[in-house]
């Protein structure tokens, strides 16, 4: 097991002169720009993991001559907030990235698709944006940005859903394949990344792959922004090295009295204390999109199991029946054991309803809900009886 | 109830007629008058030339595109699990006091509208609440009534 400690790192929100590497950028060829994407070893850094230089050079290999850069900035992960921060404080080198890929890809149209929770931030966003527009302009090189605004929807997050939004549809989740590189916004080769995944790409082509590679472990290369809530006692957005254990992690950020973190936000998996020693946060252990909440022994995991099955049941599109029907259950499901209505038992048929849901539902949501609720009920399994 | 009036026409002049201009056109409507009423979304329809029905199916889908009348000022308490936590449920009733009504009214003066919300993302300031576009965090019982005080002067 490669463990790298706990590191504190500062990429994202270090300042930069974006002209230089927008200049740089613009000098070098598709190829070599997506080749040092991935050399780099980047993976996207909602969460989901996919290969950012696949991703990137499936579109450039579209013949279609529209293609669109998407930044997925609907950011409602719970326990995530670091994206709403990179925005506020970088937002020039987000759209450097935009910019970038859209070099990488052949695209001269992005959009950004900002959740309705930080419209606040818009107008400073457009301060920023005319700045940006300004001087990509004087360097040579035509990209037009423009915002889409969410409304309050968590499934909009998920990428066809999100194009879904943006054509003015509900935000329901479309089948895949089609991928997005090939058919996504308006049907037209896409590529959507995270917020700060554009920026990690932008700091990848300013320091070089080979410096940015010195940086995590072999499956997970580089550093990450994490927004850390909970029990602790320093709550807020941190940038660190990965590859650290979750024990690590607890020292550093922990209340001395921490005996579960929910890494990935609702969707992502419960780690209990006797498993902090041993499990790596990165996509060879626990993967996150950033979301890190602390428990402390006053906590009740019934509670907040509870609380990710009211919020699934809520923000399931309703599209596809072993999601719409699976939260709604899960949570009634559990309510019942703990009133005593149905045996303990029954709990193992939940877990085994969650596991038919993941291979099951037609998009992340649904496939997702059994991670929070098996490693909660498995590990916690007597809190949610009693 | 309000008057549409020229509205939905100036706002698809501004975003355009196409599908993709729904969700823009019927944002603006809500930032103005905080819901959307049967008038302005068969309006709606009507400009964008496709039926009240998918107006009405798009709109219903999403949170802040209210279908629902509407205070002036809409709280929404964020009650995902940090916020929980940290006192969401002082907060609501400090509010449901100042107020007098529930989560899921609105005041008979029609200024306010109390609700609640999934995860707003302000984990670490918890807890949080949105008021109008307006974040509001690391709130307590005794802050919150100042801030609500806020917008009963405004």
């Amino acid at each position: 097991m490669e463990n790298k400690g706990l590191t504190k790192v500062d990429l994202i929100f270090e300042s930069i002169d974006v002209r230089k590497v927008m200049t740089k950028a613009f000098e070098m060829t598709s190829d070599e720009i997506i080749k040092e994407i991935l050399d780099s070893g980047l993976k996207g850094r909602g969460g989901a993991g996919f290969p950012t230089g696949l991703k990137w050079k499936y579109t450039a290999a579209e013949k279609e001559p529209e293609k669109y850069i998407v930044c997925n900035a609907d950011e409602g992960e719970p326990g995530t907030f670091k994206d709403r921060e990179i925005l506020d404080r970088a937002a020039s080198k987000v759209y450097a990235g935009m910019a970038m890929a859209g070099k990488a890809m052949g695209s001269k149209k992005g959009f950004i698709y900002l959740r309705g929770e930080y419209r606040f931030l818009l107008p400073q966003l457009f301060v920023e944006l005319h700045k940006f527009h300004k001087m990509i302009h004087e360097i040579g090189y035509d990209f037009n940005i423009e915002y889409r605004m969410g409304s309050g929807a968590y499934i909009c997050g998920e990428e066809s859903a999100l194009f879904e939004s943006i054509e003015g549809f509900r935000g329901e989740p479309r089948n895949k394949p089609p991928y997005p590189t090939v058919s996504g916004l308006f049907s037209k080769p896409t590529s959507i990344n995270n917020v700060e995944t554009l920026v990690t790409a932008v700091m990848i082509i300013d320091k070089g792959a080979k410096e940015y590679v010195k940086l995590g472990t072999k499956d997970s290369r580089g550093s990450k922004v994490f927004s850390i809530s909970g029990d602790t006692p320093i709550p807020g957005i941190f940038e660190l090295e990965l590859g650290m254990t979750v024990q690590e992690f607890v020292n550093e950020f922990g209340d001395g009295d921490t005996k579960a973190v929910q890494v990935g936000g609702a969707s992502g998996f419960c780690v209990p204390r006797k498993r902090f020693a041993d499990t790596i946060i990165g996509f060879e252990g626990v993967p996150t999109g950033g979301s890190m909440k602390l428990f402390n022994s006053s906590r009740s995991m019934y509670n907040v199991l509870h609380n990710y099955l009211d919020f699934f049941a809520e923000e399931s599109c309703g599209q596809c029946t072993p999601c719409r029907v699976g939260c709604q259950q899960l949570l009634k499901g559990v309510e019942k054991v703990k009133k005593g209505e149905a045996k303990s038992t029954y709990l193992t048929e939940l877990v085994k309803l969650a596991d038919t849901m993941k291979v099951a539902s037609k998009c992340g949501l649904g496939q997702s809900v059994g991670n929070a609720f098996r490693s909660i009920v498995e590990n916690f399994r007597e809190e949610i009886i009693y | 109830m309000y008057h549409t009036g020229n509205l939905v026409k100036e706002l698809a002049e501004k975003h355009g007629r196409k599908r993709e201009s729904l969700m823009p056109i019927l944002q603006d409507i809500v930032k103005k008058h905080n819901y959307l009423t049967d008038d302005a979304m068969v309006a709606v329809a009507t400009e964008l030339d496709i039926s009240a029905a998918e107006v009405y199916g798009t709109a219903s889908f999403y949170t802040f595109l209210d279908t629902e009348e509407r205070g002036k000022n809409i709280i929404r308490v964020c009650k995902t699990i940090t916020c929980s936590m940290k006192g969401k449920n002082d907060i609501v009733s400090t509010i449901e006091d100042i107020l007098k009504i529930k989560v899921g009214e609105t005041t008979p003066d029609k200024m306010f509208t109390l609700l609640e919300t999934n995860c707003i993302g302000w984990c670490h300031k918890a807890p949080a609440i949105l008021i109008n576009d307006m974040p509001y965090t690391d709130l307590t019982p005794e802050t919150v009534i100042d801030v609500i005080k806020g917008y009963m002067r405004k």
